[in-house]
C-alpha cells in the first residue's frame, strides 16, 4: 500500500511536471498564433484589402453612343436608331434547346444560322449574353414578346447602332461603320480606349477620319463579382459622353439629285463655294446602302458590290484619276496669258489637223474650225489652236500654272487618307520618274488634257471655283467648323498677275456655255438668275487609231470600256458667281452631251436653295 | 473517508451532479456552439440553409449527448477504454473494405441517417485506450520496451487504417493524440527526441514516398505563387481573407471573399478564415480566448480529478485540442501545409463535432466524479 501510493505519488508528480512543460510551450504556440494574425489582419492589412477589392470589383465598359453627322441644314444623315436585339443568358435558360428551337421557328432562321448562334454559345461563360440576333425587324421583336411567355430567360433588348437614312446618297462622303477589327484597335487611341466587344468604328470616309471626335466615351458600370466572375450586384454606373456632332456643309437636297442624275452610270459630280471652299455635294457612283455594313454585310451582297464592273467601292471623286480633257484649257489659255505668250488676239488657222514635230495631230472636228482667236477657241473647244499655245507655252509654265489653282495635289490635305494627288507632268518630273526625257509632242496633248495629265474630279471643282472667284485661293472644307486649318495657308491670295486675264477666262467659258457654237451651248439657262459658264471635256481614254478615224462611230456603238469619259466644269450664276462644279462621267461619250445638260439641272436646283442656305447664315450671325 | 464513500455508492444523486457541472466549461461550450453557428449562416450567404440547419441539429443532439456522457460515472467510461478502442479499429476496417468514397478518399461509413467518419472518432477513443493502459502501470514500467510496443501498435495500426484511405491529415492527427497520453504518462524524454532527430534525418525519404498531389502541397506551402490559381490559390485567396479583415472585420454577414464564393472549404477546414475575415483580430482573437478557456478548464479539471485515468485523459485531451486549433489556424494562416484538419466545433462535419463532444462528455464526467477514484 505504501509502495503503491509512493509510486502514485511519482506518478503525479511526473505527469504535474509534464503538464507544467506542456502549457509552457502551448503559452508560445499561442504567442507565435496571434503574433501571425497580427501581422497579416493589421499591420499587412492595406496590402489584403486591395487584394481582396481587386479580386471582387470588376468593371465593364458599354460601347459608347456614337455622335452623328448633321448636314447644312441640320438634317440627320448619319445618325443612331434604337436597334430591337434578341439575347439569350444561356444559364437562365431552363430548356435551351427548346427555346433556341422554337426561337428559330419564329424568326425563321436558317440551319446555317442556328450552327453559328451556337457554335457562339459555347465560346462564352453560360451567365454572358449570347446575342442571337442584334438587328430584328419591328415584326420579329413583336412577336417574340407576345411569345415571351413561353421563353424563358430570352431578352429582347433595345440597343443603339447606327443609321444611314438617307442610304447610298452619302456612302463615299461619309463612309460607314462596322465591328472594329485588331487593326482599328491598334492603329486609333482612341478606340483602344473605348473599345467593347461589338463596338462598331468607321473604316472609310468622314466616319473614320473622325472617328476620335465621333466615339464618345464609354458607360462604365462597376459589379461586385464572385469568384466565378458571375455579376453580384452593381456598385457604380458612370455615364459616358455621347461622341460630337459634326455638321457638314453639304445640302442633302443637292447630294440627292447628283445621285440621281447619275443613276446607273459610274462617275462624280462636285459643288463647291467658290468663296468659302464648303462643299455643296460630293458624290460618286455607283454606290451602295451604307447600313449593309453596320451588322456585318452578306457574302451575296459582298460579291454583287465588289464584282460590279463600274466599281462601288471606289470613291471616283477623291480616288478617280482621269484625264482632264478639254476641260484643263481655260488653265492652259490662263497660263499663256499670263505668261505673256499670247494676247486675246493671238490667232491660228485650224484645219482639223497640224504638223508638229514630225507627227499629225488632229483637232476633233475634222473640217477644222478656220481662223481661231482665244474666245471662239475656247468657246468651240478648238484642239489646234491649244496645240499651238502649249507648244508655246511649254509644259513647266503650264504645269506651274496648273499646280497654282490646286491640281496634282490634294484638296483636302489629309483629311481623307485614300484621296489620289493627280499628276501635273513637267519635264523634272518625268525625268524623275520615268527617267527620260521630255518630248515636245507630250507638251502638245498636255494642252488639250490627255497624256501624262491626270485631275480628279474635285481637284477640277477647286480650279473651277478659284477661276470663278477671280483667281483667289480657297480651301476646300466639308464640315461647318474647320478641322483642317493647320495645313491650310492664307485664304483669298491671289493666283494671278493680272486679274484681267481671269476675266478673258471667265468670258470665254460664258461664250462656250451661252452663245451659238459654244460646246454647251444646248444645255444653256437664259435666265441671268441661273445662267451659268462651263466647259466641257471629253477625255479618250485609248488612243485614237487612223481606223477609228475612219469608222467615225457613235458613242453607242462603242463598247463601254473605250468610250470616252464625259466631263464638265462650270461656275454660276455667271453675273454674281457663287458656286462651281465639276461633273464627270466614265466613258458618257461626250462632254457637251452626256454632262453638261447635268450641270443645267444642278445649277436651277443649286441657286434656288441659295437663298435658303443664306437665311442659315444669317440665323447663326444673329445668334451671335 | 466515510462521506466519500458514501458519496459515491449512492445511486443517482441527480441534483449533486448538476452542483458539480463545470459551468464555465459549459458556458465556453455552448458560446463556441452559437459563434460557430452564426458563422455557418454566414458560409450559406446569410440564409438558414442546408449547412446551417445541419449544424444546428448535430449541435444541439450532440450538445445533450455530451451531458448525457457527463452524467454517467467516469468508471463506465474507464471500463469501455479498450473495447470502444476495438470497435472503432473494426469501423475502420469496415470502412476501409465497404466505405462511401468521395472526393477520392474512402473515409465514411453510411449509417443511413449520418455518413460516420470513424477516423474522427479514433482521434478520442485513442486517447480513452491509452489512458486506460496507462492508468494502472506503475511509473518504473512505463518506460520498459513492452509497454513503448504495444503502446506504438495502438497508435500506428489506426494511423495505418487512415493513411490508407487515404487521409494523411487526420492519421497525423490520431497519432498525436496518442503521443500526448505517452507523453503524459511519464515516456523518457530521450525517446521523444530521438524520433524527432529520426523524423528530421528520414524527412527527405518520407517526401520521396509522399503522393505527388501530397508533394505539390508542400511546395505550394514553400512558395503559394508558384500556381495562384491552381495549387496555390486555396492559401492565396484564405490569406487574403483573413488579411483584409484588418482590426474588427468587414463585419457580420459582409466577408466579400467567402461570400463572392473565392474562399475554398470555407464551410469546413477554412471556416476560420471567414470568421477572422468578419471579425478581424479582435474577434479572432475573442475565439482564440474562448478556445484557451476551453482548454484551461479541461486541464484544470484533470487536475483537480482524483483518479490517475481522469487527469490523463484531461490532459491528452486538451493537449490534441490544443493542437487541433494550432494546425488548422496555422493552415489557414500559411503557417503550414495544406492538411485537412477541421476546427473543432467551428467546422461543418458531424463526426469531428460528435468526436470532440464525446471527449468534452468524458471531461465533464471527470469533473462531475472528480471525487471517483478507479480501482
Amino acid at each position: 500500500m505504501i509502495n503503491s501510493s509512493s509510486d502514485n505519488v511519482r506518478k503525479l508528480n511526473s505527469i504535474n511536471r509534464r503538464m507544467f512543460i506542456t502549457n509552457s510551450l502551448k503559452f508560445f504556440v499561442m504567442i507565435g498564433l496571434v503574433s501571425r494574425l497580427f501581422f497579416l489582419q493589421v499591420k499587412e492589412n492595406k496590402k489584403y484589402l486591395t487584394l481582396s477589392d481587386k479580386n471582387r470589383i470588376r468593371e465593364w465598359k458599354l460601347a459608347p453612343v456614337r455622335g452623328e453627322f448633321h448636314d447644312y441644314f441640320g438634317n440627320v444623315i448619319a445618325g443612331n436608331f434604337e436597334a430591337y436585339q434578341l439575347h439569350i443568358i444561356p444559364e437562365q435558360v431552363e430548356d435551351f434547346r427548346y427555346v433556341i428551337y422554337r426561337v428559330k421557328d419564329l424568326l425563321e432562321l436558317s440551319d446555317k444560322q442556328l450552327k453559328k448562334i451556337l457554335k457562339k454559345k459555347n465560346e462564352i461563360k453560360p451567365w454572358e449574353t449570347l446575342i442571337v440576333s442584334d438587328n430584328l425587324s419591328w415584326k420579329n421583336f413583336s412577336k417574340i414578346n407576345n411569345f415571351l411567355y413561353d421563353l424563358n430567360g430570352v431578352k429582347p433588348v433595345i440597343s443603339i447602332s447606327r443609321n444611314y437614312p438617307y442610304k447610298e446618297n452619302f456612302t463615299h462622303l461619309i463612309g460607314y461603320v462596322s465591328q472594329a477589327n485588331p487593326n482599328d484597335i491598334e492603329s486609333n487611341e482612341q478606340i483602344k480606349k473605348n473599345f467593347v466587344p461589338g463596338l462598331k468604328v468607321g473604316k472609310v470616309g468622314l466616319e473614320k477620319h473622325f472617328e476620335s471626335d465621333l466615339i464618345g466615351s464609354n458607360d462604365i458600370e462597376r459589379y461586385e463579382v464572385n469568384a466565378y466572375g458571375r455579376r453580384i450586384s452593381q456598385l457604380e454606373f458612370q455615364k459616358g459622353e455621347k461622341g460630337k456632332t459634326l455638321r457638314l456643309t453639304i445640302d442633302t437636297e443637292i447630294q440627292k439629285l447628283t445621285n440621281e442624275l447619275l443613276k446607273d452610270q459610274a462617275g462624280s459630280i462636285c459643288v463647291m463655294d467658290i468663296y468659302t471652299g464648303s462643299i455643296i455635294a460630293m458624290n460618286s457612283s455607283p454606290s451602295f446602302d451604307p447600313n449593309l455594313f453596320v451588322f456585318g454585310i452578306s457574302q451575296d451582297e459582298w460579291q454583287l458590290i465588289r464584282n460590279n464592273p463600274m466599281k462601288p467601292l471606289v470613291n471616283k471623286t477623291l480616288q478617280g484619276n482621269y484625264s482632264p480633257g478639254s476641260t484643263i484649257k481655260p488653265i492652259v489659255a490662263l497660263s499663256a496669258l499670263e505668261n505673256g505668250i499670247i494676247n486675246p488676239n493671238f490667232t491660228v488657222k485650224c484645219t482639223g489637223k497640224t504638223e508638229m514635230y514630225g507627227q499629225t495631230y488632229h483637232c476633233w472636228k475634222k473640217k477644222g474650225h478656220g481662223f481661231m482667236n482665244l474666245r471662239n477657241a475656247m468657246k468651240q473647244s478648238c484642239d489646234t489652236y491649244f496645240y499651238e499655245i502649249s507648244r508655246r507655252l511649254g509644259v513647266d509654265k503650264l504645269s506651274e500654272t496648273a499646280k497654282k489653282f490646286g491640281l496634282g495635289d490634294r484638296v483636302f490635305g489629309g483629311l481623307f487618307d485614300i484621296e489620289k494627288k493627280g499628276l501635273v507632268p513637267n519635264t523634272q518630273w518625268k525625268k524623275n520618274a520615268l527617267g527620260k526625257g521630255w518630248l515636245l509632242g507630250e507638251t502638245i496633248i498636255t494642252g488639250i488634257g490627255q497624256g501624262y495629265i491626270q485631275t480628279t474630279p474635285i481637284q477640277l471643282c477647286l480650279m473651277t471655283a478659284q477661276i470663278a472667284n477671280g483667281g483667289y485661293k480657297i480651301y476646300p472644307k466639308i464640315t461647318v467648323d474647320d478641322y483642317n486649318k493647320e495645313s491650310q495657308g492664307d485664304k483669298y491670295t491671289p493666283l494671278f498677275e493680272n486679274s484681267k486675264n481671269i476675266r478673258i477666262v471667265q468670258d470665254a467659258m460664258f461664250g462656250s456655255t451661252n452663245e451659238v457654237m459654244g460646246t454647251s451651248y444646248r444645255s444653256r439657262i437664259n435666265d441671268p438668275k441661273y445662267q451659268f459658264a462651263g466647259k466641257t471635256g471629253t477625255a479618250q481614254v485609248k488612243k485614237i487609231t487612223e481606223k477609228d478615224r475612219e469608222l467615225d462611230l457613235k458613242t453607242f456603238e462603242i463598247p463601254y470600256e473605250e468610250r470616252d469619259h464625259a466631263l464638265y466644269i462650270a461656275f454660276g450664276p455667271y453675273k454674281n458667281p457663287r458656286y462651281a462644279l465639276s461633273i464627270i462621267v466614265e466613258h458618257g461619250g461626250n462632254g457637251s452631251t452626256t454632262a453638261a445638260p447635268m450641270a443645267k439641272k444642278l445649277f436651277k436646283l443649286i441657286i434656288d436653295r441659295h437663298s435658303l442656305r443664306e437665311t442659315i447664315n444669317n440665323k447663326k450671325y444673329l445668334e451671335i | 473517508m466515510y462521506q466519500h464513500t458514501r458519496l459515491t455508492n449512492s445511486n443517482f444523486n441527480f441534483f449533486n451532479k448538476f452542483k458539480n457541472f463545470d459551468y464555465i466549461l459549459l458556458a465556453c461550450i455552448l458560446l463556441l456552439g452559437f459563434i460557430s453557428l452564426a458563422t455557418m449562416y454566414s458560409t450559406d450567404g446569410g440564409k438558414i440553409l442546408f449547412h446551417t440547419k445541419s449544424h444546428f441539429v448535430k449541435l444541439i443532439a450532440f450538445t445533450f449527448m455530451m451531458l448525457v456522457i457527463s452524467f454517467i460515472n467516469i468508471k463506465f467510461w474507464f471500463s469501455i477504454g479498450y473495447f470502444s478502442y476495438v470497435v472503432v479499429v473494426g469501423l475502420l476496417i469496415w470502412t476501409y473494405f465497404f466505405g462511401i468514397t468521395s472526393s477520392g478518399s474512402q473515409r465514411w461509413m453510411d449509417l443511413y441517417f449520418i455518413n460516420l467518419q470513424p477516423s474522427e472518432l479514433m482521434k478520442i477513443f485513442i486517447i480513452l485506450c491509452l489512458a486506460k493502459y496507462f492508468h494502472r502501470m506503475k511509473l518504473e514500467h512505463v518506460n520498459s520496451i513492452y509497454t513503448l510496443l504495444t503502446s506504438l501498435i495502438i497508435i500506428i495500426l489506426p494511423m495505418g487504417l487512415v493513411i490508407v484511405q487515404p487521409d494523411l491529415g487526420t492519421s497525423v492527427l490520431i497519432a498525436i493524440s496518442g503521443i500526448a497520453v505517452i507523453w503524459f504518462a511519464g515516456i523518457n524524454h530521450k525517446y521523444f527526441i530521438y524520433t524527432m532527430l529520426g523524423f528530421v534525418i528520414s524527412l527527405p525519404f518520407i517526401i520521396a514516398f509522399l503522393k505527388p498531389y501530397q508533394k505539390l502541397r508542400v511546395l505550394t506551402f514553400l512558395n503559394p505563387d508558384r500556381d495562384p490559381l491552381g495549387a496555390g490559390y486555396q492559401i492565396i485567396q484564405s490569406k487574403i481573407a483573413v488579411g483584409s479583415g484588418g482590426l474588427f472585420g468587414k463585419g457580420f454577414l459582409k466577408g466579400t471573399q467567402s461570400y463572392l464564393e473565392f474562399l475554398p472549404e470555407k464551410h469546413t477546414d477554412f471556416i476560420f478564415t471567414l470568421f477572422s475575415e468578419e471579425f478581424g483580430f479582435v474577434g479572432s482573437a475573442f475565439l482564440l480566448i474562448i478556445y484557451m478557456i476551453i482548454i484551461y478548464r479541461i486541464v484544470a479539471i484533470g487536475a483537480g480529478s482524483r483518479s490517475y485515468f481522469a487527469k490523463i485523459f484531461c490532459y491528452s485531451f486538451g493537449a490534441a485540442i490544443f493542437v487541433y486549433i494550432t494546425i488548422n489556424m496555422s493552415m489557414v494562416l500559411g503557417l503550414l501545409p495544406i492538411v485537412g484538419s477541421p476546427l473543432p466545433i467551428m467546422s461543418y462535419g458531424g463526426s469531428s463535432m460528435l468526436a470532440t463532444m464525446i471527449g468534452f462528455g468524458v471531461v465533464m464526467s471527470a469533473k462531475v466524479h472528480s471525487q471517483q477514484s478507479i480501482a
